[in-house]
């Protein structure tokens, strides 16, 4: 795990001398076993400094990955905040939330290493929404809450842009294999939620804080591709079974309370 | 990676795979190519532990072409047969001593891919492949015990996971991408439930052993899925993969 998350930070000539000992073992045809999962994060890196000597990353791919950075950052310091010591006290679900702040900050890293010089600075956040929220740091109940919604928004937005990256199969590839990692995380929180009913999957549209329903308007549909699922199931299991996109600007409106604007330049 | 090889390998042998000596080749292979599953090396590791070449396919193997959007469909429902039938004989009689909440889990699960292996068919249409036959025996599920249970179903969504996020890129069409994706999340929050049901509490629900240090969870070429992920040895059909 240490060497690992060294590897994360992403030094060059770290990555080229591992990058060479794969590549000689393919050579030899030595064995590799874990090897090669070991190097799939490495392998990435590659590919990301490969993309940069062609010219960059498209700018459009650019763009999406700095959305989903935007996301990231704003996850990331939430759990960081969270659960410092003497805030929120989550209790046996300690290890739970653990496991998802190690992975948000990993995100973070891993969009900055691919982005590069693009990628845009951490905006400042503001997790009481403006005072909507203000325990969020004390209240386990609020913090847990806002997990949830978060997770759920984020499983939403990476599906929303994964048509955007399409053209590049490594960065589609990429984005799905963080998607489900955020799928994971916001099932787990679910099933902490305390609200009977609320399970693992999203049913219909159902949300707990009325100020947070714009994160499961449109999760209730029974339709797909022009499909009536109505014909296989439950309207609650048909729901259930397919988790709905949300559009870039759907997103934007959602954490736009947890951003502090910009001052206007001076 | 290596567009020019042979893209093509047949599943008769699947038991073969599980053999010790098999199986530790056939991982050397895709660690050293990370799509070797595809690689002529294959045919030739296969064909080592029997001492003759790969039984070429019996005339009902299934074929899924993966050059295009229907044979990638097809490889998600055949995965999707393959979730609802083991969901559908755990929910028939459920082990001693279930919980409501594991009860609750498991039908929902089911009821899940249910809709998704018959949403699937209902799109393909004509161009679905045949019911698959399936054996959960051979593969050692035991449906009376709940860590048989939950172990099987932890492979399965797990390697649902990951199939749907190797196979990602396969599909061409936007609308079909984006109903995988609509998938996918869903068999990740499955992962999740029952990795939380057998260790509860823990790092386990998006564990090291599928998230790596990146935060990346685990993707996987067809021919892997089929072969060497823990689901393929519960497929009796022949599975051919062009491609």
């Amino acid at each position: 795990m240490t060497e690992q998350t060294i590897l994360g930070g992403l030094d060059p000539d770290l990555i080229d001398r591992v990058v060479t000992r794969r590549d000689a073992l393919r050579q030899t045809g030595q064995r590799a076993g874990l090897l090669a999962l070991a190097s799939m994060p490495v392998a990435f890196g590659l590919m990301a400094k490969k993309a940069f000597a062609q010219g960059g990353l498209p700018a459009d791919i650019a763009d999406v990955l700095n959305f989903a950075l935007t996301l990231e950052y704003l996850e990331s310091e939430f759990y960081m905040l969270g659960l410092a010591p003497g805030a929120v006290d989550v209790g046996v679900a300690r290890p739970i939330f653990d496991q998802i702040s190690l992975h948000e900050a990993a995100h973070v890293l891993l969009l900055q290493q691919i982005l590069g010089p693009l990628a845009i600075l951490k905006p400042t956040f503001d997790f009481t929404a403006g005072g909507a929220f203000n325990d969020v740091f004390s209240n386990a109940t609020t913090f847990i809450t806002l997990a949830q919604a978060f997770e759920d928004t984020g499983v939403r937005a990476y599906k929303g842009q994964a048509p955007f990256v399409q053209s590049q199969a490594e960065v589609l590839t990429t984005a799905l294999r963080i998607h489900s990692v955020e799928a994971r995380h916001a099932a787990a929180v679910r099933r902490l939620a305390q609200s009977p009913g609320v399970k693992g999957w999203i049913t219909g549209n159902d949300s707990a804080p009325v100020a947070l329903q714009p994160s499961y308007l449109g999760e209730e549909i029974t339709t797909q591709l022009g499909i009536d699922l109505l014909a296989f199931g439950t309207a609650a299991a048909a729901s259930e079974a397919f988790d709905e996109p949300l559009t870039r600007e759907e997103v934007d409106a959602i954490v736009a309370p947890f951003i502090v604007p910009e001052p206007p330049p001076a | 990676m290596d567009a020019d090889v042979t893209k093509s390998i047949t599943l008769s042998n699947i038991r073969q795979l599980w053999e010790p000596g098999t199986r530790r080749e056939f991982l050397r292979v895709a660690a050293l190519g990370g799509s070797a599953v595809l690689l002529p090396a294959m045919f030739a590791a296969c064909g080592d532990d029997d001492g003759g070449p790969m039984e070429p396919p019996p005339p009902d193997a299934v074929v899924l072409d993966l050059s295009s959007d229907a044979g990638v469909l097809n490889y998600a429902y055949a995965l999707e047969q393959l979730e609802a039938a083991f969901y559908t004989q755990v929910i028939q009689a459920f082990y001693a001593g279930i919980t409501p909440e594991e009860q609750q889990v498991l039908t929902d699960i089911g009821g899940h891919e249910v809709i998704h292996r018959d949403f699937l068919a209902a799109t393909l249409g004509g161009a679905r492949i045949p019911d698959l036959m399936v054996d959960f025996a051979g593969g050692n599920v035991d449906f009376t015990s709940r860590f048989s249970v939950l172990s099987t179903a932890k492979i399965f969504e797990d390697g649902g996971v990951a199939a749907y996020n190797g196979a990602g890129r396969l599909l061409t069409d936007l609308n079909n991408l984006l109903v995988a994706g609509k998938i996918v999340s869903v068999e990740a929050r499955h992962a999740a439930a029952i990795r939380d049901l057998l260790r509860p509490g823990t790092r386990d629900f998006a564990g090291d052993d599928v998230v790596d240090p990146s935060g990346l969870d685990q993707a996987f070429e067809p021919g892997f899925v089929l072969q060497d992920s823990g689901l393929g040895q519960f497929i009796i059909t022949p599975i051919e993969i062009v491609s």
